[in-house]
């Protein structure tokens, strides 16, 4: 009549151990993991899934993984410093282990995308996750057409993947253009919002399939000036930020309305999220 | 057998019976007409007549703080996948708690699958009891059709002039009944006594609330810009009892809790309320239910649409304890009132 503790299996709370193999400072509140599980296991994951990343004693935080699946030995997130544990996991070194659940979530639409031309839409810490798909169409480029990406940040010093961007700059294959909020009189680049890019954009709306990833308030700009443009609406697809606790559809942090974003989503086409209340 | 009938007088053995095998649990009085489930040891110590607890008794089967994990970091991040367990019998369940357990089991044995809570299942064995009167006048069991026996049981007592009628649901149930060897065959009139019990019953409980069931979701979809969604909102301090005492609120959190050397320690699940005005902020500061008004508007909706979208039930059970639990005065049935009022 004593309580017992029962041991479980497969509880979809265990975390497998993530060796940090290497950790690069991109800006003063961003820095890039790259994680190995045990014994080189793949994550498997689809772009624009999300992983929880964890530190026993801290807590765990629902993290992008932002490295493309094509790279199998290990895995990238990119963690901006906001709280708890994500100040806890930059004061990690090399060496050290995290703990690691998931992927999660329904990631962005790669197969439709295949054989259309493809425009990504990223703001600010955006980027990551669309750097997992970004990187995956360089991989196999010949099975998408044309290929168009734009960047927003709120000044040049804040850009992420600054190095890598440069390399997408310089490449035939991919048109890359980059817009920020304010810089210094020597920025060479645009000044201005994201959404301003977007009308310049040469596209055939009919073939093209967008993907929207940014902070919340970008969204309903973006969408407003993709459908000027004649987009249809099931071809934008956005991934939206919830707070996430569980990642298994249990834990209610991250519903609207009938939807769970960490199981359904957290990548939704615009076509079904329009009529959801609260989702944009 | 399925049905069987235990004798008034015989009633305290039964209960003495369980005792001695499990830990029981069951209604017993605090102060003010309140009541809350907790270990007895013999019947003097049960409320037989009780309005809904304090808490449901999803506080057994999802308790406010339980393990999932446990870790030690001195040994290479070592973990255990963990749940505690305690054989239970709970007995005097009322037919709206047992449809709350009922929502909670569809909610974690969806895919993916909790066997952290499943793994309790097992070890409560659950005895119903019916009412036969109205608790009082919170309720709204009618309306969300659990005021009549539906299953979720092992035995289920109805209370006769000098007897109980059993119900035996499953081989547990019948194990109990042959074990303890207390019970007797259903005569015709008791067979006859219960019959016309439940055809009373059918005449006082009538859905509290003008609407019918299965019209209920078009309800809160066709009144989600409602002004009485800012009305609840002015009145609502955000304390979150009412969805602590809903027998089918589930949401959680998941919090660390390392011992005092902070090298070994539990991942805990605690309960957590969409009330809450931290439920739903993400990095940056971005909240996407920052009014009370749409939080209140989320908890009803939970109840009455969304969850009924993805299971194909209502996660209200009728039992009234957020309208008794609710400091503001907010009522569940004059809110439903209140929406088809304005509907029209
Ligand atoms: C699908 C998804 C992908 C994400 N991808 C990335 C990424 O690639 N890189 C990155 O740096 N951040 C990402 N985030 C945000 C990241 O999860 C939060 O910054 C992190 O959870 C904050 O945890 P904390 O303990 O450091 O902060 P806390 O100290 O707990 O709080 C700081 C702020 O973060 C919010 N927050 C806390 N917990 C969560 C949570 N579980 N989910 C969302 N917000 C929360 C709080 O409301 C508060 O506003 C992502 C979030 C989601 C939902
Ligand atoms: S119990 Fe009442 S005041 Fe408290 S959160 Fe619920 S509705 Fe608001
Ligand atoms: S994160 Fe728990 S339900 Fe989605």
């Amino acid at each position: 009549m004593a309580v017992e503790t029962v041991r479980i299996n497969n509880s979809g709370y265990r975390v497998k151990h993530g060796l940090l193999r290497r950790i690069t400072p991109l800006t003063e509140h961003e820095k890039l993991f790259e994680i190995m599980l045990p014994e080189g296991e793949s994550l498997d994951h689809d772009p624009g899934q999300f992983v929880q990343v964890s530190l026993f004693g801290v807590g765990e935080a629902p993290i992008s993984i932002c490295s493309s699946p094509t790279k199998r030995e290990a895995f990238e997130i990119c963690v901006r410093q906001s709280g708890r544990v994500t100040t806890a996991i930059h004061k990690l070194h090399e060496g050290d282990i995290v703990g690691i659940r998931g992927p999660f979530g329904i990631g962005f639409p790669v197969l439709p995308l295949e054989g259309n031309d493809v425009l990504l839409v990223a703001g600010g810490l955006g980027i990551a996750p669309l750097r997992s798909l970004i990187n995956y169409i360089i991989d196999n480029r010949r099975d998408f057409g044309k290929v168009d990406i734009l960047l927003g940040c709120r000044d040049p010093e804040s850009m992420l993947f600054s190095s890598e961007i440069g390399h997408w700059q310089k490449r035939i294959d991919l048109n890359f253009c980059c817009s920020v909020d304010h810089a210094a009189p020597e920025w060479a680049g645009n000044v201005g919002v994201i959404t301003s890019l977007i009308p310049g954009v040469n596209l055939h709306p009919l073939k093209t399939f967008v993907v929207v990833c940014g902070p919340p308030v970008m969204y309903r700009f973006v969408i407003e000036e993709l459908l000027k443009k004649g987009i249809p609406e099931r071809q934008i697809f956005l991934s939206l930020e919830r707070h996430m606790k569980c990642g298994l559809g249990k834990c209610g942090h991250c519903q609207i309305d009938n939807i769970y974003c960490c199981q359904d989503g957290p990548v939704f086409s615009y076509q079904k999220l329009k009529n959801i209340k609260g989702a944009i | 057998m399925h049905q069987a009938l235990l004798s008034k007088r015989r009633l305290a053995d039964f209960v003495s019976y369980l005792v001695s095998g499990h830990k029981l649990v069951a209604p017993v009085p605090l102060q003010d007409g309140h009541f809350k489930f907790d270990e007895v040891h013999s019947l003097d110590e049960i409320s037989l007549k009780y309005i809904p607890t304090i808490l449901p008794p999803k506080k057994y089967f999802m308790p406010q703080r339980s393990s999932l994990l446990r870790y030690d970091l001195s040994k290479i991040h070592e973990m255990e996948e963990i749940v505690e367990l305690e054989q239970l019998v709970l007995f005097g369940v009322h037919t709206c708690d047992l449809a709350g357990i009922h929502c909670l089991n569809i909610v974690f044995s969806d895919h993916p699958k909790d066997p952290h809570y499943l793994a309790r299942n097992n070890f409560i064995t659950i005895i119903g009891l019916e009412c036969n009167d109205y608790c009082d006048s919170s309720a709204g069991c009618a309306m969300l059709h659990t005021h009549l026996p539906k299953g979720g049981y092992d035995l289920f007592l109805t209370e006769l002039s000098d007897s109980y009628y059993i119900h035996i649901n499953t081989q547990k149930g019948e194990d109990m009944v042959d074990e303890s060897s207390l019970f007797d065959d259903v005569t015709r009139a008791a067979e006859g006594e219960l019959n016309l019990l439940r055809s009373r019953k059918r005449e006082l409980f009538t859905s509290e609330v003008p609407i019918r069931y299965q019209d209920i979701p078009r309800l809160f979809e066709e009144t989600f810009d409602s002004d009485v969604w800012s009305q609840l909102g002015e009145k609502c301090l955000s304390c979150g009892n009412c969805t602590a005492v809903c027998p089918t609120c589930f949401c959680f959190d998941i919090v660390d809790e390392p011992e005092l050397d902070l090298s070994k320690g539990e991942r805990l699940r605690v309960w957590d309320s969409c009330q809450n005005e931290a439920f739903a902020t993400v990095a940056g500061g971005e909240n996407f239910r920052r009014k009370r008004m749409d939080r209140q508007r989320h908890r009803f909706h939970r109840k009455f649409k969304y969850l009924m979208d993805r299971y194909g039930r209502l996660f209200c059970t009728g039992c009234g304890r957020c309208s008794r639990s609710c400091m503001a005065g907010i009522n569940l049935k004059r809110t439903i009132s209140a929406l088809i009022e304005e509907r029209g």
